[in-house]
């Protein structure tokens, strides 16, 4: 049979697919544009002395290592303080749960929280966590506020795989007489703990790229501090002073060094998250 | 009912192991409710922080009110200027990134070979994954001497800057949740499409695209709150006057209006800008609402 299409449905067609090569081929290029830009404009400046020196006025240099430290500390104790809860939470709205209004509530709850845009996060954690607690300005409210902002995540991620795991591994270990924390614990937690971790790469790139909540939570210094010294005092972190530098001091080299190193995290966690992915669809394929 | 009471009745004594387990389910409980807790601590605090001002300064002054000058020795807190500016700018962001997202997701969704598909995945994610001030570096650094110079004014941190910036950030999110909603449109509706005569393209814009439709809609309110909740990338190319909004001026968002006091302010000031932060929150609980009226409508398709 020969198809007989009219001129004007053939053009309409071809119109509708250049909209999506165009649209393609703009984001494509748009990412390509961003990665090749930064990189190429920041990364001459990443020297081992802006990585490894504190900003001195002395000798009028500056240098990231304190910014580097702070980010560091930050993501360690947000993970350390959010990982128990998010999975806790997970835990039992997957196990344990048997009243539907409050798995609604809790999901409910995860899902306004994810929806909440960072300023507000900062804005609320001034005043709970520097004000109310009297933490100060400072990385621990500063990594506090990060553990509300990114509960969801992990809440979501473990939810997620925990509903993987098959039930008989569940019925199995019961039946062998196991009581429901041993089976969490033993069977049901090891199981899942590729989608902890995806969790886990999430939430720190979150971390790494979040600014807002942080500028009014832990401020803006640029010190060296070891852990818990630095945790109780202001520190900024890589993005918080890549804003300070460019905005606030017209430092486009540092700025752009900066943006190339975070670019090329961005793009390790990326990696990551995906390979990830591949083994849990493998795992769950089998 | 008194505590011995309570033991004796749950069996506790005979069975230590169950009290343990109880004890644990507790735990567990009260790890879900931080969430529930946290929304509660947001939402009081802004409340009982915003309101204030609100009734100090007169809402209809204070909401409708075209003079932002918090500084000025007659200090004058209208937010119109905010408020509307938070408005075109998401409404100019969802114009433009909307439909470059859309046809990209349905070319991913249905005509990408699965090698194309999985660089663009990546592509996508590195593209979320970008930190909001690098956007705002490399809009200053670009954008902002582009549009000076492209359409001759005096400056270029505009309105135009901060809404192609919106524009190229909300695409990630509005690209991924279209194409899950494609994704998950039956094969059944497509090949039905097909066997009456309909071309490949025909099919995936008349027949699969409506049936996505929920989804796709999610997609763009979705990308409505991440632009209107965005602060620092719009703070480093938006220009940060308090002027009403227009397309070649010089703008500030309500997010931005927050950011760029909150570290010098104090009184009445201070109070404002906690107010603006409530109405911001309200416009995000409104996005919400919204959000969570076409899940729900979805689900019962």
């Amino acid at each position: 049979m020969i198809e007989r299409i009219s001129g004007k449905r053939k053009a309409w067609c071809a119109m509708m697919r250049t909209f999506c090569i165009i649209s393609l081929v703009l984001v494509t290029a748009l990412t390509a544009f961003m990665l090749i830009y930064v990189l190429v404009r920041g990364l001459p400046h990443v020297t081992p002395e802006l990585l490894f020196t504190k900003p001195s006025t002395l000798r009028n240099t500056i240098g990231i290592l304190p910014d580097i430290l702070n980010t560091i500390y930050i993501v360690i104790t947000t993970l350390l303080v959010v990982l128990p809860i998010g999975v806790g939470a997970a835990i039992y709205l997957n196990e344990y749960a048997t009243n539907k209004k409050v798995v609604e509530m809790i999901e409910f709850a995860a899902e306004t929280l994810s929806g909440i845009p960072s300023i507000i996060y900062g804005l609320v954690g001034m005043l709970v966590f520097c004000q109310f607690c009297s933490f100060g300005t400072s990385l621990l409210a500063g990594s506090l506020t990060l553990v509300i902002m990114n509960l969801p995540t992990i809440m979501r991620t473990t939810q997620e795989s925990l509903k993987t795991v098959p039930e008989s591994y569940r019925e199995g270990a019961f039946a062998l007489g196991a009581g429901k924390w041993r089976v969490i614990r033993t069977v049901v937690l090891p199981t899942c703990i590729n989608g902890i971790i995806t969790g886990c790469i999430l939430s720190i790139g979150r971390i790494l790229s979040e600014s807002a909540a942080l500028l009014f939570t832990a401020g803006f210094a640029h010190n060296v501090n070891g852990f818990f010294r630095g945790m109780g005092s202001a520190g900024a972190t890589l993005t918080v002073a890549l804003y300070v530098y460019a905005s606030e001091r017209g430092e486009f080299d540092i700025a752009f060094a900066i943006a190339a190193i975070l670019m090329i995290l961005t793009v390790i966690i990326n990696l990551l998250t995906t390979y990830m992915g591949k083994l849990m669809e493998r795992r769950n394929g089998q | 009912m008194n505590l011995s009471q309570y033991i004796a009745e749950k069996g506790y004594k005979d069975n230590p192991r169950r009290l343990v387990e109880d004890l644990i389910q507790l735990v567990f409980l009260i790890l879900g409710l931080v969430a529930v807790g946290s929304v509660l601590v947001i939402t009081v605090y802004l409340v009982v922080s915003g309101l204030p001002a609100i009734f100090k300064i007169g809402p209809v002054e204070f909401l409708f009110g075209t003079r932002w000058a918090s500084t000025a020795s007659e200090p004058a807190f209208g937010i119109l200027p905010f408020i509307l500016t938070s408005i075109y700018g998401t409404a100019g962001a969802i114009i433009i990134g909307v439909p470059i997202g859309f046809f990209a997701a349905v070319f991913l969704a249905k005509m990408a070979p699965k090698k194309v598909r999985e660089v663009m995945e990546l592509c996508i994610g590195v593209l979320a994954g970008i930190p909001s001030v690098v956007y705002g570096l490399v809009g200053m650094t670009i954008l902002v001497p582009g549009i000076r110079i492209l359409f001759n004014v005096p400056d270029g941190a505009t309105l135009l800057a901060a809404i192609v910036v919106l524009a190229v950030m909300i695409l990630p999110s509005v690209i991924n949740v279209s194409l899950s909603a494609l994704q998950a449109v039956p094969r059944e509706f497509e090949e039905a499409s097909l066997a009456l005569g309909a071309t490949s393209t025909e099919t995936y814009f008349r027949v699969t695209v409506p049936a996505a439709k929920s989804g796709i809609f999610t997609a763009i309110v979705l990308g409505i709150g991440r632009a209107i909740g965005e602060a620092m990338a719009i703070m480093m190319v938006a220009g940060n006057v308090a002027n009403m909004p227009s397309i070649f001026k010089s703008v500030r968002f309500l997010t931005t209006a927050v950011a760029s006091e909150m570290s010098y302010s104090s009184g009445l000031q201070r109070e404002a800008l906690f107010s603006i932060a409530l109405v911001l929150f309200l416009f995000i609980m409104i996005i919400n609402a919204i959000l969570n009226v076409l899940k729900t409508g979805g689900k019962r398709k």
